[in-house]
Parts: structure tokens; sequence; C-alpha cells
């Protein structure tokens, strides 16, 4: 069997108004729209994954946190209801999707056999996280693949940001085992924001464009500064001022996506798609791909 | 009604599903269940009015979210402990009540909202503590987010609105904290059998904790609890808070029967169930260094001020 690889990793960023300004029938909310920056960025990146030969989409979220241990979706199908706890008046989206059960449980054991604390998740009434949701959604609105969603071990606050740093990477080195194993090729997805300190109110409108904008000018050159580096192919080096970055800038990356994400690429030293970068209730996101295969690797941005 | 007369008595319950999925596992988990049980029977005896729920498992971000959907019904699953189980819910919410604590919040400065969507995630804490404590709904319930951003200030005004609304509409209430004491949980599976707090120094500072439980000592435990969230809490929000929100519900002062049902580990964390009743018994109050703020004026931005 030929050996499986990473087809393409990307950061997917994951605020639920992404999904309710596109206004697909699974939402029920409606919108005006909103963000075109980010949903345009993330249109492109779509497209170019349309043309991206993958069995799989592997996705990492900081919204189905665990504290005991890494745990894989374990049961083939899921289907039902996902609103967002946080803001429920613009997610509430019908999913229905697949789950590659059979890689999930080869990175699972991958996983384990390294030392990491893992768990299959096989309760039929488990809710997928909305962040699961929209970064797939984003990327692949037809849902025509299945997904494994991994959860997000938080390490970082039993320990430290560079203590999630170091499993993070163990969790990806050991994923990658699974996947070139499996013969399969995959996505990877990162779904997470940058810099992550919100807003604590929200306008009457939230699609609002003139109310919109990061929270505070450190969190903005902080994310710059990471975007460059992710745009000049120093991915080893963003990974290894990722604690200090995610402690400066209340970073989403503290769950440890993109560690996880880097690790199992080899740390890429090519420089990295930007498709878009917008704030959303104050947080700092950006739409970026990794595409290994230099005949195919554009720059975007 | 004077507001005193409001609270009929408080509850600090653990949010772990334990006691409500699986109390058979671990004599630990089963007396947290006895303990619920019998504060169950108190509640249905106390002629409350309502049962308000501050739950810390329940994160917002936009401001304050109050539950205000009349009958939540949704089958709950816990990220860590799904292998637990599921808890299918359904739940008797006061929307009446829901509405006043989201005006008297806003009455105080606070950014507050309430949420009723069918679907809506009702966390796991509430979720236990709804299903133990009034498993047929006789008594109308709701339940507040704790905001991950608020600090002390924030969360007292949004206790002391807590009260506003109980006093407004004249009801009776059984106030109800959901926290773990010490929550370190072990970060791999256990045994349940072998189920311990996590360390001695968490145990000790769970015994101390508890023994001004005991001593009726809430508004000490309130100025205190800076010194718990940095011996005791892993840091995922900026603060222990529910002490602060229980004792400005409560009425800010030391004088209370307090009452341990049960202290047991729940895979590590410390969970204790505790019964804070009214009374006359003070052990004394004392003057506290921080401001006791009646409105909240939002964040000072000492940054954009400069020297001003």
């Amino acid at each position: 069997m030929k050996k499986g690889q990473v087809v393409l990793g990307c950061l997917a960023p994951h605020p639920p108004h992404l999904v309710y300004a596109e206004n697909p029938e699974q939402n029920e909310p409606f919108s005006e729209g909103g963000w075109e920056t980010l949903r345009w960025g993330y249109n492109r990146l779509a497209r170019k994954l349309k043309k991206v030969d993958y069995d799989v989409m592997v996705i990492f979220t900081p919204h189905w946190a665990t504290y005991i241990g890494t745990h894989f979706l374990g049961l083939p199908k899921f289907s039902s209801l996902s609103v967002d706890p946080i803001f429920p008046n613009i997610f509430r989206y019908k999913y229905d999707l697949d789950v590659d059960v059979e890689l999930a449980e080869e990175m699972h054991k991958a996983a384990s056999e390294a030392g990491i604390i893992t768990k299959m998740m096989t309760n039929p009434d488990f809710r997928i996280d909305y962040g699961t949701i929209t970064s797939c959604h984003m990327l692949n609105p037809e849902w025509d693949k299945p997904i494994i969603t991994i959860s997000s071990n938080r390490n970082a606050h039993y320990y430290s940001g560079e203590v999630m740093n170091e499993q993070a990477k163990a969790l990806g080195e050991a994923c990658l085992k699974a996947i070139e194993k499996s013969g399969k090729k995959v996505v990877l997805v990162s779904s997470h924001s940058l810099s992550h300190r919100h807003f604590v109110t929200e306008s009457p409108l939230p699609e609002d464009m003139s109310r919109e904008h990061i929270y505070n000018h450190s969190q903005y050159v902080w994310d710059m500064k990471m975007i460059k580096m992710m745009r000049d192919g120093k991915m080893k080096e963003v990974i290894d001022i990722m604690p200090e970055y995610t402690e400066q800038t209340i970073a989403e990356t503290e769950a440890g996506g993109l560690s996880w994400m880097m690790a199992a690429m080899g740390l890429p030293d090519y420089p990295a798609e930007i498709y878009g970068y917008q704030s959303v209730i104050g947080t700092g996101n950006a739409v970026v791909a990794w595409d290994p295969n230099s005949k195919t690797r554009e720059i975007v941005l | 009604m004077d507001n005193d007369q409001n609270v009929l008595f408080g509850i600090y319950c653990p949010p772990h599903p334990h006691p409500l999925l699986a109390p058979e596992l671990n004599d630990g988990y089963k007396n947290l269940r006895n303990a619920y049980d019998n504060l169950r029977d108190k509640i249905q005896a106390s002629g409350a009015d309502i049962i308000l729920i501050y739950s810390t498992t329940w994160p917002s971000i936009v401001g304050h979210q109050i539950q205000a959907h009349p009958e939540p019904e949704w089958t709950h699953v816990d990220d860590d402990f799904h292998y637990l189980g599921s808890m299918p819910y359904k739940f008797n919410i006061d929307t009446e009540f829901a509405d006043a604590y989201r005006d008297a919040a806003e009455s105080r400065g606070l950014h507050s909202r309430t949420v009723a969507y069918d679907g809506f995630p009702i966390d796991t804490g509430s979720v236990v503590a709804l299903s133990l404590l009034n498993p047929d709904n006789n008594i109308p319930a709701c339940i507040v987010s704790s905001n991950m951003y608020s600090n002390r200030s924030e969360t007292m005004v949004l206790g002391k609105a807590a009260r506003d609304a109980l006093s407004n509409q004249g009801k009776k209430a059984v106030v109800v904290v959901v926290a773990s004491l010490s929550n370190r949980m072990f970060t791999e599976h256990i045994n349940p059998r072998d189920d311990k707090i996590h360390s001695p120094k968490d145990d000790e500072w769970n015994k101390k904790i508890l023994e001004f439980f005991r001593d009726g000592r809430l508004e000490d435990l309130s100025q205190l609890s800076r010194d718990i969230h940095g011996q005791i809490r892993i840091q995922k929000v900026a603060a222990y808070k529910p002490v602060w929100w229980m004792a400005a519900t409560m009425g800010q002062h030391n004088n209370y029967h307090g009452e341990v049902l049960a202290y047991e580990p729940l895979h590590g964390s410390g969970g204790a169930v505790i019964q804070l009743t009214p009374s006359n018994e003070s052990i004394g109050d004392k003057e506290f260094d921080e401001d006791d703020v009646e409105y909240y004026h939002g964040d000072r931005n000492v940054l954009d001020r400069g020297n001003l």
C-alpha cells in the first residue's frame, strides 16, 4: 500500500459569525452578511480544496476541550443541531456528518503508543462542537468528505504553554504515523483564531461592520508578526515562540492546534498561502494554508 | 419582602456527572449522591419559589447570559466523561424571573441577555444540579452564566442584581452555586475505586475552606477568593468567582449556619455538597481591603488614560 500523506494543512478560524454571514440553509438565523475579508478568503481556499485529491479532513478543535487526555470521534455518523453556547443568537446549525472511524482509531492507537493519554468517543448522543462545524463548513460546505475531530487537551491550563506545545507536537507526530500507515490522503485543519481577546458586548446587529475592529493594537502587531513568519516559511520559529505569543495575546493557539498541525507536517520551511486576516468581535483571525506540493503552492495575498 | 429573607438557603455543589450517572462506582460518589438527595428533600419542603443556579461550567463572553427557555429539553453528554452515559433533561425555567434578572443586571451597569433557543447546550454542572436537586421540576429554576473575563467587582454586582430581582418579584429562592473546590483533576483515566484528591495541598486547602463554610463564614471566603484561586484552582479563568457571586447574592456577611453534607474526590478534584442557611450565629464581620461595588462601570481603561 502506498504511504499516506498530508496533502494540505489549513489554519481555519471558527467564529460562528462566518457561517452566520454566509446564510447556509443549515443555519437558522438570517444575516445581512459581514466579515467579507475572511469569508472571501475562505471561499477561495474552499475552491482550491475542490482541486485537491483527499480522502478525509482531520480537525483539531478548541471547543471540544478535554482535561483527561486527547479524545477522538469514534462513531461513523453524527446528526443533530449545534447551538453555540456563546453566540446562540447567530448559530443554530443542523449538521449531518460522516466520520472516518478507521483512521480515528489508528490515530488513537499511534498516540497511545507514543505515551499520550487517549480516549475514543463512542456516545451516540455526543454533540459536535461548533468549532468543528464552522471550520468544516467554510472549507467544504458540501460536507462530501468524512472528517475526524480531535479534542484539545488543555495542558496549558494544567501545566504551561511550553508543556502544551510539546504535547501537541508529540500528538502531531503520532497522527502523521497513523496517516502514513493508512495510505490515505489527508487534509489537516487547525481550527482557531490567532489573538483571542473578545469584546464582552455585542452590537444590536452583529454584522454591523462599523463596529468591528481588533481588540487592541498589541494583539494586531503580534498577529502580523506571526503571519509574516508564516509567509516567510518560518514555522519552526513560529512554534518555538508559540508559548510567548499565546500568553501575550490570549491566543486560541493555547489549545495546541497549530503546534499539532505543524508537527504533523514536519514544520514547513516553505511559504504559507495567506487567504485573509480580519477581526471578529475583537479577535484576530487568519485563513492560511500550507501546501506541501510546490507545483500547486500559490502566493495568494 | 426584606431581601434578607429572599434567600432561604444556599447550596455549593460540584459540576461533575459522577453522582448523577455513576454513584455506584465509588463510595465517595455515593456519598455525594446521598447529599444531593438529602438537599433535594429539603428544597422540596422549603417553600421556595425558585432555584437560582450560578454555574462555573457555563462560560459566557458577551456579558452575562440567563437561561429563559420555558422548557429547555435535550440529551446532554459531557466532553470528558461521555463514557459514563447521556443526561436527558427537561427543565422548568422561570422566564419572568430571567427577564427580571436581566433587567436588574442592566440597571447595575452590566451587559446581560436572556437566551431562549431550542437545543441550547445547558452545561454539565447545571444539568447535574437540577436533575438531582429538582428531579420532578416542582420548583421553577433559573440559570446564570459565568463570564470568563469578569473579575470581582463585576461578579459581585451580578450577585447583587440577583438579590434585586428576587426582592422586586418577592420570590423566595434556594441559591445553588455549581463549582468544585480544588479543580485539578487527574490527567489520566483512573479506576474510580482509586479516586482521591489530587494532592495533599489541595486536600488541606479544601478542608480549610470547608471549615469556613461550616462556621458560616461566607463573606470571609469571598475575601479569600483570590488566595484560593492562586493556590488550588487551575488557571482556566481570571479568578475564582463562585463565592463572590454566592456571597453577594446571599447578603455579604458571616451570619449563616453551615453544614457540609459531603466532601469527596471527583477524578482528583474536590467535590463538596454544602448547605448555608441564613442565621444569627455570626462569627463576626471584619473590615476588608477591597471596595464593595454597587454599580459596574466597566473596564477602567487605565492604559488609555495614562496619568489622568
